[in-house]
């Protein structure tokens, strides 16, 4: 085979641009940053606003027997909400470990398994439907096909209320995440052999879990505050209890519960209770995040 | 060691188009068998055939025997068994991202339940000297990520992940079409070691390249195997026109 070599012919003077077209490009450029900042800005101010009031109302009826008395009886001073911090914390923890684990799975179906199917689509559909149930009609469900039937509210109805709430958030997130996880990665795994179920789990589910694990989080933090669902289900108490087939206080309940009661004092404590479940939310998902980044290799694109 | 490569009457479809008809062909043991032909001629599914990636799309079927060795891969064993046998090189380099470069040479291993160490550690230095990789990477085989290599060494190190579950055969498809000339010539000088052991077959658009590491070549066009010989036969004196003008450039 003959070679030739290849002539390399000069590009000439660039071609300069016109002084007005730069200065339009300039002003555009700006408009559509600053209606981006102002756009940012615009979705801040609520959420700062609702802070600084929170601090506002809240804060001065924080103290130490807020976070270790159980509520007083009227007329009494003092009291707190430790009985219904540690019931949420309950509720919360019963229910991330009945949904998350049935969310992922169902998206890991969805995205592996199920496309084109019927039985994929009609999943897709139900949790797409499920997440636009209003949270009283989910507590309502409940109070008939769990509390009745077992004649008592109990953590555990609570818990599998909120379950339910979490399930159709985590499963698409996880449908959508693993969505992003490029074909040939899964290719690789297929190729040395692996079956199809471990490439499911160990590769693709693996490669999505940032963004599954912010889903889950997004699923924990909406329904930690959901009050309507625990009405009929975990209803509620005044004392500390830690059995899960009894009535269970939670700090949503309890805010509300104070807020729509005729005394100033438990105004105050259901704005520092409010202060509280916002704290403990941001909290509980930042840790999350941080040991969730621990785990995973650093470096790498 | 490598085992032959016996195609019988194969052909496999996308949806309705046929895209590989009636191919028959002997690819040896332990020797190079260079695929060339215009894009969409089905050199790329005829390489996923003989391990069964083809039918992992949904709309894709295939028919017609092939014979690795003694076994009928589409009849006498399931999918996982056959690809244990066949590692596959891919066009662009594929790192699982998670991972660290021990952990993504080690991969087919460890997620098929392999566990111990002292095997896992040998078997990594073994495949990544096999890859020419070695002395690069193994200061911080636990410490980087595989995708923080440069592509060259990724696609390296995705062959060394290939030839750590010890395949019999090696599909590679136009495993160098994504990287640099250095890294290309590093990868064939690669190809021209590793298959004393192993059976290989290389997708190229680059002739010079399958002249270079191949013994034997298969023009395709079509979906249909135009000619099949050794490569000194098919660069000098091809049997078929149709050879004669892609290996000279006048289509294609």
């Amino acid at each position: 085979m003959s070679t030739k070599p290849i002539e390399i012919q000069p590009l000439g003077e660039p071609r300069k641009p016109s002084r007005v077209n730069v200065a339009r490009r300039r002003a555009a450029d700006h408009l559509v940053s600053g209606l981006a900042i102002l756009a940012t800005l615009v979705v801040l101010a609520p959420l700062v606003a609702i802070l600084f009031y929170l601090v506002y109302k809240g804060a001065s009826s924080l103290n130490v027997a807020f976070f270790t008395r159980i509520p007083a009886p009227v007329g009494e001073e003092g009291g707190g909400m430790a009985n219904a911090i540690a019931g949420s914390g309950i509720i919360l923890v019963l229910a991330s470990l009945m949904g998350i684990p049935i969310g992922i799975a169902a998206g890991v179906y969805l995205s592996e398994f199920g496309n084109g199917r019927f039985l994929g689509n009609a999943i897709r559909f139900t949790a797409d439907v499920l997440n636009g149930v209003p949270s009283i009609v989910m507590g309502i469900a409940i109070y008939s096909l769990v509390v009745k039937p077992q004649h008592h509210y109990s953590a555990f109805a609570g818990g599998i209320a909120l379950a339910i709430m979490m399930i159709p958030t985590v499963t698409r997130t996880t449908e959508e995440m693993l969505a992003t996880v490029p074909h040939a990665i899964r290719e690789a795994a297929l190729g040395l052999g692996v079956p199809k179920w471990r490439t499911a789990v160990s590769i693709s589910l693996r490669t999505a879990s940032p963004g599954i694990i912010t889903g889950c989080m997004l699923a924990f933090a909406r329904v930690a505050g959901e009050t309507a669902p625990l009405l009929f289900t975990a209803f509620g108490n005044q004392f500390w209890s830690f059995k899960l087939n009894e009535p269970i206080a939670a700090l949503p309940l309890q805010i509300f519960v104070y807020a729509i009661s005729p005394y100033d004092e438990w105004h105050r404590l259901a704005w520092a209770g409010a202060l509280v479940l916002i704290a403990l939310i941001m909290v509980s998902v930042t840790l999350v995040r941080i040991f969730a980044n621990r785990g995973m290799l650093k470096g790498g694109s | 060691m490598g085992v032959g490569i016996l195609v019988e009457d194969l052909n496999a479809w996308y949806g309705s188009t046929h895209t590989l008809q009636d191919i028959n062909l002997h690819i040896p043991a332990n020797h190079a068998t260079a695929l060339i032909g215009p894009s969409g001629c089905g050199k790329s599914t005829f390489v996923r055939c003989l391990n069964r990636m083809h039918e992992t799309n949904p709309i894709a079927r295939a028919t017609g025997v092939v014979k690795m060795g003694d076994v009928d891969i589409y009849r006498e064993a399931s999918p996982v068994e056959i690809r244990r046998r066949v590692g596959m090189v891919f066009q662009r380099p594929n790192p699982f991202p998670t991972m660290s470069i021990y952990d993504n040479v080690i991969s087919g291993l460890k997620l098929n339940g392999f566990r111990n160490r002292r095997v896992l550690d040998e078997t990594v230095e073994r495949s990544l000297r096999q890859a020419a990789l070695w002395e690069e990477v193994k200061d911080d085989l636990k410490k980087k990520s595989g995708a923080s290599l440069s592509g060259g060494q990724q696609q390296r190190m995705c062959i060394a992940r290939a030839l750590a579950v010890d395949p019999e055969v090696l599909l590679m498809d136009e495993p160098a079409s994504a990287l640099d000339p250095v890294s290309t010539s590093k990868i064939e000088d690669l190809i021209f070691q590793l298959k004393s052991q192993y059976t290989i077959v290389i997708v190229t658009h680059n002739m010079q390249q399958a002249a270079r590491v191949a013994e034997n070549t298969g023009f395709f066009l079509n979906g249909k195997l135009v000619e099949f010989d050794s490569t000194h036969k098919i660069f000098t004196n091809p049997r078929d026109k149709r050879t004669e003008d892609y290996i000279t450039g006048r289509f294609g």
